[in-house]
């Protein structure tokens, strides 16, 4: 039987996985000799048997890889056999490749078993985990992966936990986290009966949320608020202490049995909630499913996730119930990461406190998908996904760090061919978000080993990101906000373009300092030309009106139909400062003409009397989103094109003036909303298809903050496909502002080649 | 005078009009002994302690708004500014670029303002200059100041001598008078109208030079705001400072303004605040001199902290939030 020696080299998500011990497993059975480590970012298999052994080792490791592993690309060189038998792990070896940092994973099904099976072990233990789940990025202090660079480096292995470690054909070998009752991590309860440890301290916890009360848990990436989702006294608590008037809350479901019961669950929707991503996922509220409005008021989804951590499973399994568990902050500040944060700023939340001894190094939030016919959108990309990187087809060689915009802030360093998304930073000008912005980017620059060539950053001069990237001392790169969005949705089916870019948003700031939103840009990575916008509506108060909706009401009432401005106002605006509004607008005071999309949604979900104050961003569109009903009738509302001079623009006039017509004579708002999302889908594909014929390119991608709306998504979709045009939507990565950051570094990525 | 008398090109010219201009308009109403001679320059007593000088150019719009106008503006903004330095203010100088067709009716009113003004912060205008321009390259009358001040003794100031740990005040409500003059601008009829804070700040600024080296540095927070010249120091100190939102004293009417106008009152123009950054144990005894000077509202609203140079504020609702520099102005003209 002939012999050979081959050199394997694999590479993807492949660390953190149990590709080590699966080869080894593998080997063994094969009676092949050699050895497997870890170098940089690769697994390197020295294999040495019969060939048609080797084969077969190839075979299963493209096609039966751990669970977790993704394997990115195999590539296997002969060399000359040297003999030797037996087949081993070897140590990690540093390395000057690249690396990476595996994004934490959900409870398998193996060790959720065990933390339930009374005989185990691990019975119970909160902080149970093996090769293919548990906390990784947000507990690595540095690389290589190893445990003495995260935060169980603490805790000494007692010798059980060393046997399996040890053991290549353990779940558990090489399991940087593992821990059990004797030598891991210990929970601690403090709350008003006093402190208590261990158990006792998971009893009292369920006790605390049984008698509704509110939680402080200490999680995985930072802190959550929990309570009893269907105690409505308690939510209305929590609403309070919090501060939050309105925002949806995020619910914990015991399992997915359970999750049936409260949500229409597809495919797709299973699919996502029992993943090792774990999000939170947005799906439509089943009908009498017991839990309050207040939840999420004046919205039909909500927010649903299964527990990710057996911690989250005990609690929840303890309470026997579906638990709010909502972000552990005060007004979208970021989550609490610390003790002593926690204590400061959750302290006159919360009545009782659920914490543990293993340190959370990395702040990360929950991540949020939203589902629904059949398909999937990325809303915030973190926990679970952040921050695996996707392969980039590059045009040159530079490293490039792109900040990200302002809001839903994310960033993104281009390396070699691969594009590291940070996970979500959330608002940079909130202090603690600003210094973990900065503090993140230092860290991700030293674990990849990557210093970058140049930045990229919005063209905003306020932004307080842009403000970051000129102080590099490094060649700054500025990139329009709705071309990266386009570039982004490009990237993400790595394509380059050209197509027609559907950027549809709040506010970016385009090339001469005008505020675009409503962008139809014929684009690819290396350009764009604004091919055709919405007309401008005026903004009175400027940023104000993106909290107001009544105030961009009455402005585009007043253009559209200045004779019902008084009526309107009179049926729905009632105790508003409507007459300074008006005189703002009559003397042209601090009213800001912007072409947005996102702000023309607040107008038409304020005349028709939906929302007309905004008490967290996208409110008035989601609850416009969530009135849509496919059967409500006709007649759709316009925009007509006018073509008359370029770029087109998009009137919105007409549709204004119908949406408060069908309110004066009652229309109800299920119908006006859904004629007004059936009217925009409609124009959409109306302009695409006169710039097709005006030597546009076949192809369109829909990007931008306003296509979280998946209905607007599924319409727009629909209707591009039927008129013969190949859509690209987000799904990976968010269409809002979490996604410039992956645009801006691609097309800088085309500039600096050129 | 005869109320349609306008400003013709040929009282810039140096001649007889203008000699009339000066005779009937400046000195009656701002004259003074070292004026009245009316030399190419004015030659002044030495002072006793280090010079200090400034320069300002006016070109506010409107030029007459509640609580002022161009001329004391031009005279409360460049005293402001030597006390600001640490100097006593003694003479301003001030050139006028009118426009053909000013009505020379307004210009005595200015000038009547610049006299009042003077007179209240203790100070004389010594010398000037007139020029006119054609009708449609002036729009009225812009004002250039310079004034000259006198250090006091042993005081040091500047933004390089805050240190961790001192504290901010700040001597009144924010925003008045960029509120002020927008309403007048735009001729908006608030509910309840703003009227500038315009002022010289003699009093407040002479309670806190007598802290010695307590007092490390003022400013007065006009263009931008409080959120601009709190940057500012910040900046060219090289320090973090941290301020409570809900400690900055605030007017009503400014605030009910703000909300309307979507406008952060934060950076609104104030012409007759400063901010001051003090040695923590002394804080508490300033801010009660300040008030004992008339600034009534004064009051402690932050302090310098551990950190990379920026400013956060932090409020009750909404944590803690950079209060960066914006790069536009949200209002122009303002002073």
């Amino acid at each position: 039987m002939p012999r050979a020696r081959w050199r394997i080299r694999v590479e993807g998500i492949v660390q953190g996985v149990g590709f080590r011990p699966a080869v080894w497993r593998y080997a063994t059975a094969l009676d092949l000799a050699g050895s497997v480590r870890n170098e940089g970012a690769a697994v390197l298999i020295d294999v040495e048997g019969e060939t048609p052994a080797l084969a077969r080792l190839r075979a299963l490791l493209e096609h039966s890889p751990p669970p977790r592993a993704r394997i990115a690309s195999i590539a296997c060189e002969e060399a000359p056999p040297r003999g030797g038998d037996g087949f081993a792990i070897e140590p990690s070896a540093d390395a000057l490749v690249q690396r990476r940092v595996p994004p934490d994973m959900a409870t398998c099904p193996d060790c959720l078993a065990e933390i339930r099976d009374p005989s185990a072990r691990r019975s119970g233990y909160p902080f149970t985990n093996c090769t293919n789940c548990g906390p990784r990025y947000t507990i690595i202090a540095d690389l290589p992966y190893d445990r003495v660079r995260t935060s169980m480096a603490a805790f000494a292995m007692c010798e059980d936990c060393r046997r399996e470690y040890e053991d290549p054909s353990d779940r558990r070998f090489h399991a940087q986290p593992i821990a059990c009752p004797r030598c891991g991590p210990a929970l601690r309860f403090t709350g008003a009966g006093g402190e208590a440890r261990g158990g006792e301290a998971l009893a009292r916890a369920v006790e605390t949320l049984l008698a509704g009360r509110i939680l402080a848990v200490k999680g995985l990436g930072g802190y959550h608020l929990a309570c009893a989702a269907e105690d409505r006294e308690a939510v209305a608590r929590l609403r309070r202490r919090k501060g939050r008037e309105a925002k949806p809350f995020a619910v914990m479901a015991p399992d997915l049995e359970s999750a049936e019961r409260l949500a229409e669950l597809d495919p797709v929707a299973r699919a996502l909630l029992t993943g090792p991503e774990r999000p939170i996922v947005l799906l439509p509220r089943k009908d009498g499913c017991g839990l309050p409005e207040d939840l999420a008021p004046g919205l039909r989804r909500i927010g649903l996730f299964l527990p990710y951590t057996p911690l989250h499973d005990l609690l929840c399994a303890g309470a026997g119930r579906p638990l709010v568990m909502t972000s552990g902050n005060l007004t979208d500040d970021p989550i609490a990461r610390t003790e002593e944060d926690a204590a400061r700023r959750l302290g006159g939340i919360a009545d009782a406190f659920l914490e543990h001894d293993r340190p959370i190094l990395r702040r990360c939030e929950d991540s949020v998908v939203a589902a629904g016919g059949g398909r999937s959108v990325m809303v915030r990309r973190a926990r679970g996904y952040a921050p695996a990187p996707i392969a980039v087809r590059r045009a040159g060689r530079a490293t490039i760090l792109a900040v990200g915009g302002d809001l839903k802030n994310t960033f993104c360093l281009l390396a070699g061919p691969h594009a590291f998304v940070s996970p979500h930073l959330g608002e940079l000008r909130h202090l603690a978000a600003f210094e973990q912005f900065r503090r993140d980017i230092a860290d991700v620059e030293h674990l990849l080993g990557a210093r970058p060539d140049a930045v990229a950053c919005d063209l905003h001069p306020d932004y307080l990101a842009a403000a970051y990237a000129h102080e590099r001392g490094l060649p700054v790169v500025r990139v329009q906000h709705h071309h990266a969005h386009i570039a982004a949705c490009l990237a993400e089916h790595g394509e380059e373009g050209p197509a027609i870019g559907v950027a549809f948003d709040g506010l970016g700031m385009g090339p001469g300092g005008e505020l675009w939103g409503g962008e139809f840009l014929v684009a690819s990575l290396d350009g764009f030309r604004r091919a055709a916008h919405l007309a401008p509506l005026l903004l009175p108060g400027g940023e104000k009106a993106e909290r107001e909706p009544w105030r961009v009401a009455i402005a585009c009432l007043a253009a559209a139909a200045p004779e019902a401005l008084d009526a309107w106002i009179e049926a729905e605006a009632g105790g508003r400062d409507a007459a300074g509004i008006k005189e703002l607008l009559a003397r042209d005071v601090n009213c800001v003409p912007v072409s947005s999309a996102g702000r023309l949604f607040d107008a038409v979900a304020a005349i028709a009397g939906v929302c007309l104050e905004s008490s967290y961003e996208g409110e008035a569109a989601m609850r416009l989103e969530d009135l849509v009903r496919d059967d409500a009738p006709g007649p759709d509302y316009e925009l007509p094109l006018d073509c008359a001079s370029r770029p087109f623009r998009l009137r919105w006039e007409p549709l204004v003036a119908g949406v408060w017509e069908d309110r004066r004579r009652g229309v109800p708002a299920e119908c006006i909303a859904a004629r007004f999302h059936r009217g925009l889908a409609a124009a959409v594909c109306a302009v695409c298809a006169r710039l097709r014929d005006d030597a546009g390119p076949p192809a369109v991608a829909l990007s931008g903050g306003v296509f979280h709306n998946s209905v607007l998504t599924a319409m727009c979709v629909r209707l591009l496909e039927a008129r013969g045009f190949r859509v690209l939507a987000h799904r990976d990565f968010p269409p809002g502002d979490g996604g410039i950051s992956l645009g801006q570094a691609l097309i800088a990525d085309r500039k600096l080649a050129q | 005078m005869n109320p349609d008398d306008v400003i013709l090109l040929s009282h810039g010219a140096g001649g007889k009009l203008t000699a009339r201009l000066i005779d009937s308009v400046f000195l009656p109403r701002y004259g003074n002994e070292i004026l009245r001679r009316l030399g190419d320059g004015a030659v002044l007593p030495p002072l006793a302690g280090d010079p200090v000088m400034t320069t300002d150019a006016h070109v506010v719009s409107p030029r007459f708004f509640p609580g002022g106008d161009i001329g004391s503006l031009a005279v409360h903004g460049t005293v402001n500014d030597l006390l600001m330095c640490g100097a006593e203010p003694r003479w301003l100088s001030l050139a006028f670029v009118l426009e053909e067709g000013f009505p020379l009716g307004d210009l005595a009113r200015i000038c009547d303002s610049i006299g009042q003004a003077a007179a209240g912060a203790g100070v004389m205008v010594v010398t000037g200059d007139t020029k006119v321009v054609e009708r449609g390259r002036g729009d009225g009358i812009y004002i250039a100041a310079a004034g000259i001040g006198e250090r006091v003794r042993g005081l040091e100031l500047g933004p390089r001598r805050a240190r961790t740990g001192d504290a901010v005040l700040l001597s009144g409500p924010v925003g008045q008078h960029g509120v002020a003059v927008l309403g007048a601008r735009r001729e908006l009829a608030f509910t309840t109208p703003v009227t500038s804070d315009s002022r010289a700040l003699v009093h407040e600024a002479r309670a806190l030079f007598a802290f010695g080296g307590a007092l490390r540095t003022m400013h007065d927070p006009t263009r931008g705001g409080l959120a601009t010249c709190l940057n500012e120091i910040a900046r060219a100190g090289g320090v973090r400072i941290a301020i409570d939102e809900d400690a900055v004293p605030r007017d009503a009417r400014v605030e009910q303004a703000c909300e309307l106008l979507g406008m952060d009152s934060l950076y609104m123009a104030n012409e007759g605040k400063l901010v001051a950054v003090a040695a923590p144990e002394s804080a508490a005894a300033m801010c009660a001199a300040l008030r004992a000077a008339g600034a009534a509202e004064a009051a402690c609203i932050g302090a310098v902290v551990e950190g990379s140079p920026l400013v956060a504020a932090a409020s009750r609702t909404g944590g803690e939030r950079i209060l960066d520099v914006l790069t536009g102005d949200p209002l122009p003209r303002i002073c």
